[in-house]
């Protein structure tokens, strides 16, 4: 065979494998989508359809209004702000006294931050929980909550995670390759510091830091396992939590609304994706490869 | 050119500017990773009383309630070690056939990486919903496939035969978009004058891709092994949503066991501490094993 009949059968290959992937990763999406928009009776049938018979909308009123998603969305967005923000905020300064302030063992807390990189949080999610407990930040009565209380709950979820070992460590990978003289010379010019981060930095390293605060916000807003635990009233629970109580309620009782919640939770984290997808994949292939 | 020989002032104003700056992320380090992982071991000699909120000391007896009593430990141990050793295997091994096949210059191919990545930036919990509507025996998408070829579906996350593998491929379905996106990174970081040297000295696709390709992408391997390694052990919230650990325990693993024995009705700190420790042990352990091989490998490639 010769070499260009060889490369097009590759080519045939390749997109047959392609095709494949785009079936495999996509017909569960798909099925999600359909699902949602399907009544009860079409879901419970031995024959069931790709296609629903009928749009049905309804359940996405339905997830927002009697499934009170309105809340669990406020709680969401609260929850993830306060808690990517604090991680961005961190992880920018972290790593800047990492690179540039070049004071004596700084050494000793970079071991520490990455020794904290590979302690999970469910290892220490027991006296953490007991630590949140002591600190009064477990809101435990039902009820109307007073400003006071959304805050502590949120605090509660958003607090033992707000320290962040990886967003710092891809940084300061970064800011390793700032050159010297680029920051220097914001010296020689008088600027302290946080005028040499704000000025200097972190416009230059916009889209390493784009990355991460893409990947906190990810990982605040599909957080399942703490908010789980420390949240024990209806009105403080984040989506991901919501989304699990009401396959309780409902079950087998309303597939569509359930899957209608689902694509709810999934939206948001989708389109910031589309819109910055180059972002997480860049940041994250680097961190690793470099690495 | 470095400012140096200001001294001591300089050091001292530096010192305040760094405490400033990583200070608050350490502090919350020491409160909330290192002064836990000691509270930890301490509740694992205790019988603790939340609502008093102190402990009573038992010695070891948290540990022999844990590993010698438990008649369902060796189960959960077992569990454990399939999904973790089934899901990373998979993970690497489909991650790097999908790196190859999207490394190639194909149409659309960025597209199909995009969509691959995409299930890893979904909530798990609502991964979890999607999959349980798929694999429904009576009326999931893969009853229906299976009924276009003429095969009865099995009873997926109802039988304790088939609940393990539905778990790992929904985990696997997952994760693998996030070991190709690496895996490309990787194979394109390798440089390409080492492949034609290589075609010069008459090496065949095989021999480039056994001599080349792999160790080229040993590192990446690397952090791709223990970041799926570490990160398979914390698969919880897809446990908790497709099986909360059964049927008759045949899903649950260590990370789900901590939870049940801390935070359902059980509630016994003791137990669930020394489920905790046993999980950072055996996640250390492994990294420590993988640091080791890895090591080796990347020296002699």
């Amino acid at each position: 065979m010769g070499i260009a009949a060889q490369r097009q059968l590759n080519q045939v290959f390749g997109y047959i494998g392609m095709a494949l992937l785009v079936l495999l990763i996509g017909l569960p999406l798909l099925w999600l989508v359909s699902g949602s928009m399907k009544t009860n009776a079409e879901y419970f049938t031995a024959d069931p359809t790709f296609i629903p018979n009928a749009i049905h909308f309804e359940n996405f009123a339905k997830a927002w209004v009697q499934g009170n998603f309105g809340y669990y969305y406020i709680n969401s967005i609260a929850t993830t702000l306060l808690g990517a923000g604090a991680e961005v905020i961190m992880a920018v300064t972290t790593a800047y006294a990492l690179v540039f302030l070049r004071v004596p063992g700084r050494n000793f807390f970079f071991v520490m931050l990455l020794v904290a990189l590979m302690v999970p949080e469910q290892v220490v999610i027991i006296p953490n929980f007991l630590t949140v407990a002591e600190m009064g930040l477990l809101v435990t009565q039902s009820g109307d909550l007073t400003a006071a209380e959304y805050l502590r709950g949120w605090l509660a979820v958003v607090l033992p995670g707000a320290s962040i070992a990886f967003g710092t460590f891809l940084l300061r990978q970064y800011f390793r390759t700032i050159p010297n003289d680029l920051v220097d010379a914001a010296k020689v010019d008088g600027a302290n510091h946080w005028t040499t981060l704000m000025n200097v930095v972190v416009p230059v390293a916009t889209p390493a830091i784009a990355t991460t605060a893409l990947l906190s916000f990810t990982a605040k807003w599909n957080e399942y396992l703490w908010p789980l635990i420390v949240t024990f009233v209806d009105q403080l629970r984040t989506l991901p939590i919501a989304l699990r109580r009401m396959l309780d309620a409902e079950g087998n009782a309303d597939w569509g609304v359930v899957m209608a919640a689902a694509i709810l939770i999934v939206l948001p984290v989708i389109f910031v994706f589309l819109y910055a997808q180059r972002y997480v994949v860049d940041g994250l292939a680097s961190g690793a490869v470099k690495g | 050119m470095k400012l140096r020989g200001k001294g001591f002032r300089r050091d001292w104003r530096d010192w305040l500017w760094f405490l400033l700056f990583a200070g608050p992320n350490l502090a919350l380090f020491v409160v909330f990773t290192y002064y836990p992982l000691a509270r930890n071991f301490v509740l694992t000699l205790q019988d603790y009383n939340p609502i008093l909120g102190e402990g009573t000391w038992v010695g070891l007896s948290n540990y022999v309630d844990v590993l010698q009593k438990d008649t369902q430990m060796a189960r959960i141990f077992q569990n454990t070690l399939v999904f973790t050793v089934a899901a990373v295997s998979l993970i690497l091994l489909l991650g790097l056939g999908c790196a190859l096949l999207l490394n190639q210059k194909l149409r659309f191919r960025n597209g199909v990486r995009s969509l691959l990545f995409s299930p890893a930036v979904l909530a798990g919990s609502a991964v979890g919903v999607i999959w349980l509507y798929i694999l429904d025996h009576r009326f999931g998408l893969i009853f229906q496939i299976l009924k276009l070829v003429g095969i009865t579906s099995p009873r997926w996350l109802l039988d304790p035969q088939w609940a393990m593998i539905a778990l790992i491929i929904v985990y696997v379905w997952k994760n693998v978009g996030y070991a190709t996106v690496i895996y490309i990174a990787g194979l394109q970081a390798i440089p390409a004058d080492l492949y034609e040297a290589a075609r010069v000295d008459g090496a065949g696709a095989m021999q480039r891709f056994r001599n080349i390709t792999l160790p080229g992408l040993s590192p990446v391997t690397f952090f791709l092994g223990v970041t799926s390694v570490l990160n398979s052990f914390q698969a919880f919230d897809m446990i908790n949503v497709l099986t909360r650990g059964g049927p008759v325990n045949s899903t649950n693993v260590l990370v789900y066991r901590l939870y049940e024995q801390g935070f359902t009705e059980i509630q016994n700190y003791g137990r669930a501490s020394v489920v905790a420790t046993i999980l950072f042990v055996i996640m250390f352990i492994v990294t420590l094993i993988q640091l080791r091989t890895l090591e080796r490998r990347v020296t002699y490639a």
